[in-house]
This record gives structure tokens, C-alpha cells and sequence, in this order.
């Protein structure tokens, strides 16, 4: 049976609101952290699908946003908890422990570095650019655990969670809801952005990028201004990621964390609007299961990763929906 | 004044000279075919307008040297180009190829589908999917969504079926009577340029060899330089 990718959409938004619903009556805290696990990894990786998916940047270092939106969280909330001041050299402050704050923080902080890696990276493409942005990723990562005043290789752990105003955010359900919708506004933009003409040059400039030059349009700056977007949101989610544990460490930016964010658009859909979020889901769910039998699950993934881009391109949404690409 | 002024052009591929000195002018309004035999320089002198490739020599268009700027400033100048061999963007629909192109102005999806109702027809359909005809359709209407002033048509009816030729003639001809474009011709077929061209040059090993009013164009200068 062949499933509209329109219902399918919409099953896995009412699977991501059930669920939850679901653990909270059977009193099943662990379970709603899972799927907060999922939904923040899926938010994540939409923001990977901007570039990866409409663009076809296969960015190899998308991990550097996701631990800047971390540490963000974490350095903030760090010094307003211990009551320490943080001195920028130009600007000193207190920190703060207001989520609004830290997401605005994070995703400026994202997109000032996405700009600066863009402009560099974006010279390159295929081999090349996915070994620039590799070394980006290394690059902050052996810092972050250089980084003694943020507990270097150990991280850094936050006392408790930051606030959110109107909600309590250490009841998991609650917290859940402030991801859960981040998510959904997020899959809103992708979906407008992938339609507009913006998201269609993009999407033309991956095609070639000499034709949409004869057209009138840069093709570097239309991936430069795509990978700062991808960058702010992944950026987010690292501080969505951060505060959900209560702890950000140099893994963060770790190369493995990368692959696995390009592992989850693979399972779900390259450039599919929920192909994020079912390749979280999926990759979340073996995490669980699977790490309960085995410390080598990631083995079970790779079999898993392996039928799909051998036998179903368009991830596990294209076998669902008998669609292979995202356009057919 | 003339819109596009060619002087002394030349032009190099790498390590070779492929243009020796293309002279061509043209004004708002006026079509012109430029002829000549396969590999005499043709596509050079389109890509050397278009920037796609290092040039030499008088080369603006509305007085601005069209040296200074990159492939997509001459674009948003208002030169328009159909590549040769179509190339739509086959994943994205007919809307959306004509959508990701468009640029303000004159021109817009529902007068290309106007012009080409087959498009019209198609807009939901992806590019690769279209017939060749009608992905030259495209291609033309994706050059018009920049809002041209200047159109550039590299061989634009080439390997297409005798009743789509013809439907492309018709629209050029439309293009030529309702609006103030300029527009470039490239075309193996003397017949249907001499009915819709005001002007002709000639390019003979990279050289402009002859130009002036197609009504002043003979069977002996064709025969010398195009073969026909």
C-alpha cells in the first residue's frame, strides 16, 4: 500500500503528539525523554536538510553548530547559575537562564559561524567541501576540549534546567511541548522555504550552478545565505540538546555526531520535509532497543543504512510513499 | 544607440584563441542572426557575452563594459540566454523552473503559458519529464521570467520535430512584434531566420566576415561563409 506523503506527514505529527500524551497516562517519564531525544535530533538534522537536502551540500561538520548551540546554553546558563560574570572583553554580562534568550544567543552565534565556515567551505564542493567542513568540525572540537573554563574533555553540567516563561521545564511532558513545537515551526519554514523562490534557486543552483548563473542568480550566495539558515537552526537544536541533558561536552562537536545527523536524512528522505524526523525517530528508537542487547547496535543502523541506499533512494518516506525523490 | 556593442572581440578557451575579432551590434528591438559554420564561433562569442568565458575587446551592453561583471550581474543586466541543449533544471516542475528564474518585470508565468500553452498545460510536471520541444519551451519562457532586454537563442531549434520548430518560430515572431527585445539568433535553419531577422553577421574562423540588413544578405555570401 502506498501512502500520500501529505497523510504520512501528518500520521508522524499526530505519532509525535500521541506518544508523549501516551507515556505521561501511563507514567512513563524515560519514554517522553526519548522522543524529546528525537524530536531535538530531528530539529537538528531539518536543519542539515536545508543544505543537504534542497542544496545537496553534504556538510560533514554540521556538528560544529550543534555544540556552539550547546555551549551557548551551557556558558550562559553556567555563569547566571554559579552568579559569575562572563567578560566578552567588549561586553560583560551575567549569563541567563531564560531559554528565549539562550535560542537567540545560540542561533546568532550559529549563524555568525556558519557565515564565516560558508564563506571559506562554499569554494569548494563534492570531496572537498566535505573534507573542509570535517576540518572545521576537528577544529572545534580539540578546542572545546582544550577549553578548561567550560571543564574542557569533561564538559560542563548545569544545574538545572533553564526557564521557559509560563512553564515548568524540568516536568518532561512540558519541556517535550517547547521542542515539539520548535520542531513544528521549524518543518513550517523548511516547507515554505523549500517552495519559495529562494528554496528553488537553491534548489536549481545543486542541479548546476552555471545555469542559474544565466538566469541572474549567485549561486554562492544563495548557498552562503542556506548554510547560515541550516547553521542557526542546527544551532538550536544544540542548545534544545544541551538543555534536555543538563550537560554539554566536547562530543557536541564531534565528526560522529555529523555523520549521524547526514545518517538520519538518509534513513528518512533527503530532502523529504519529515524525513528528519523519521530518521530521528528510527535512529533514536534503535539507540534504545537495540543498546538494551548490545553495545554494538550500531551495527544493526549500518545494515539498515546499507538496504536503504542500496534498495529505497528515497529513504524510508520514498518506500512508503512509492516516491523516490523528493520532486517526482 | 546600440544596446549591445561588439568590438575586436576575442576570446580563449584555456591556452586557445577561438575568437580572432567579432565585430556585431545591435539595438532595442532588433533581431539579429549570427551564422556561420559549426566551430566558427558561434557559442564563443554567446558565452563570451554571457561572461562563461575569458575575453578580449569592446564588449557593453547599454555602455557598461560587461568585462567588469560576473555570469549572473550580466544576467541581472538583462541578458537573457538560452543555452544550447536546453538544460532545464529536471528535478523542479515547469512553475517551479519558471518560479526559481523569475525577475521583475513584464513577463510573467501566466504570460509565458500564454505564450506556450503547452507549459501551461505541463506546470506541474518536472522538466526531465517533458518532451525536447517542450523543454526548449522552458527554457525560452525561463529566459523570459529575467525580464531580458536582450535574448540570447543558441540553436534553440535544433533536433526538434518539424511541427515544434515551427510552434517556436511562431512565438519568436510574437516576441518580435509585441515586444521591444533584442534578440540574438543562432539557428541552422537560413529560411526561418531570414523571415524574422532584421539583421545578419557572419563568423568565419572566429572573425566577423560579413554584417549588414538580412534583406541585403545573398545566395553567393551564404553559400561562402554558411554552405547553403
Amino acid at each position: 500500500m502506498r501512502l500520500d506523503e501529505k497523510y504520512l506527514n501528518g500520521l508522524l505529527i499526530a505519532g509525535l503528539l500521541a506518544l508523549p500524551l501516551w507515556a505521561l497516562v501511563m507514567d512513563q517519564p524515560f519514554t517522553i525523554t526519548l522522543v524529546t531525544r528525537a524530536v531535538i535530533l530531528a530539529l537538528a538534522a531539518v536543519g542539515l536538510n536545508i543544505i543537504l537536502g534542497i542544496g545537496g551540500m553534504v556538510s560533514f561538520g554540521h556538528a560544529v553548530f550543534f555544540g556552539i548551540g550547546g555551549y551557548a546554553m551551557g556558558i550562559l546558563a553556567y555563569h547566571a547559575q554559579t552568579y559569575t560574570a562572563l567578560d566578552l572583553g567588549f561586553f560583560t554580562t551575567d549569563g541567563t537562564k531564560s531559554m528565549p534568550v539562550i535560542w537567540l544567543m545560540a542561533m546568532v552565534t550559529s549563524g555568525i559561524v556558519a557565515f564565516f565556515i560558508g564563506l571559506l567551505s562554499l569554494r569548494t564542493s563534492g570531496v572537498y567541501f566535505i573534507m573542509i567542513t570535517l576540518a572545521f568540525g576537528q577544529m572545534f572540537f580539540y578546542f572545546a576540549i582544550s577549553w578548561a573554563q567550560y571543564g574542557g574533555e569533561d564538559g560542563l553540567s548545569i544545574y538545572v534546567r533553564n526557564d521557559f516563561p509560563g512553564l515548568n521545564t524540568l516536568m518532561p511532558i512540558q519541556f517535550y511541548a517547547i521542542c515539539f513545537t520548535l520542531l513544528c515551526a521549524v518543518l513550517f519554514l523548511f516547507a515554505r522555504l523549500q517552495a519559495s523562490p529562494f528554496g528553488l534557486a537553491l534548489n536549481a543552483a545543486r542541479q548546476t550552478a552555471t545555469r542559474v548563473e544565466t538566469v541572474g542568480l549567485n549561486p554562492m550566495r544563495l548557498k552562503l545565505l542556506a548554510f547560515v539558515l541550516s547553521g542557526a537552526v542546527t544551532g538550536l537544536a544544540g542548545a534544545l540538546f544541551a538543555d534536555l541533558n543538563r550537560f554539554v561536552s566536547p562530543t557536541m562537536f564531534s565528526w560522529q555526531l555529523s555523520g549521524e545527523l547526514i545518517v538520519l536524512i538518509i534513513i528518512g528522505g533527503v530532502g523529504r520535509l519529515m524525513g528528519p524526523v523519521i530518521g530521528a525517530c528510527v535512529f533514536v528508537a534503535l539507540e534504545h532497543f537495540l543498546g538494551d542487547l548490545t553495545e554494538f547496535w550500531h551495527v544493526y543502523l549500518g545494515v539498515i543504512l546499507l538496504c536503504i541506499v542500496l534498495f529505497g533512494r528515497g529513504g524510508l518516506i520514498g518506500l512508503l510513499t512509492g516516491k523516490e525523490g523528493a520532486h517526482v | 544607440m546600440s544596446l549591445l556593442q561588439i568590438e575586436n572581440l576575442t576570446a580563449t578557451y584555456g591556452v586557445s584563441q577561438a575568437l580572432f575579432g567579432v565585430d556585431l551590434e545591435m539595438t532595442q528591438g532588433e533581431v539579429t542572426a549570427l551564422m556561420g559554420r559549426n566551430g566558427m564561433g558561434k557559442s564563443t562569442t554567446v558565452k563570451a557575452i554571457c561572461r562563461m568565458i575569458r575575453s578580449e575587446g569592446t564588449l557593453t551592453l547599454d555602455g557598461q563594459d560587461l568585462h567588469d561583471l560576473p555570469s549572473h550581474k550580466v544576467a541581472r543586466k538583462g541578458v537573457g540566454l538560452v543555452p544550447e541543449g536546453r538544460r532545464c533544471f529536471a528535478d523542479l516542475t515547469v512553475r517551479e523552473n519558471l518560479i526559481a528564474a523569475a525577475r521583475p518585470g513584464n513577463w510573467t508565468l501566466r504570460r509565458i503559458t500564454e505564450l506556450f500553452p503547452r507549459l501551461g498545460e505541463r506546470q506541474e510536471q518536472r522538466a526531465a519529464s517533458l518532451s525536447g520541444g517542450e523543454q526548449q519551451m522552458l527554457a525560452i519562457g525561463r529566459a523570459l521570467m529575467t525580464n531580458p532586454r536582450l535574448l540570447i537563442l543558441d540553436e534553440a531549434t535544433e533536433g526538434l520535430a518539424p511541427i515544434v520548430r515551427q510552434e517556436i518560430w511562431a512565438a519568436l515572431h510574437r516576441l518580435k512584434q509585441e515586444t521591444n527585445v533584442a534578440i540574438l539568433l543562432i539557428d541552422k535553419s537560413l529560411k526561418e531566420l531570414a523571415t524574422v531577422s532584421d539583421r545578419a553577421v557572419i563568423l568565419e574562423r572566429g572573425r566577423t566576415v560579413w554584417s549588414g540588413a538580412m534583406a541585403e544578405l545573398s545566395h553567393d555570401i551564404t553559400e561562402k561563409y554558411v554552405g547553403v
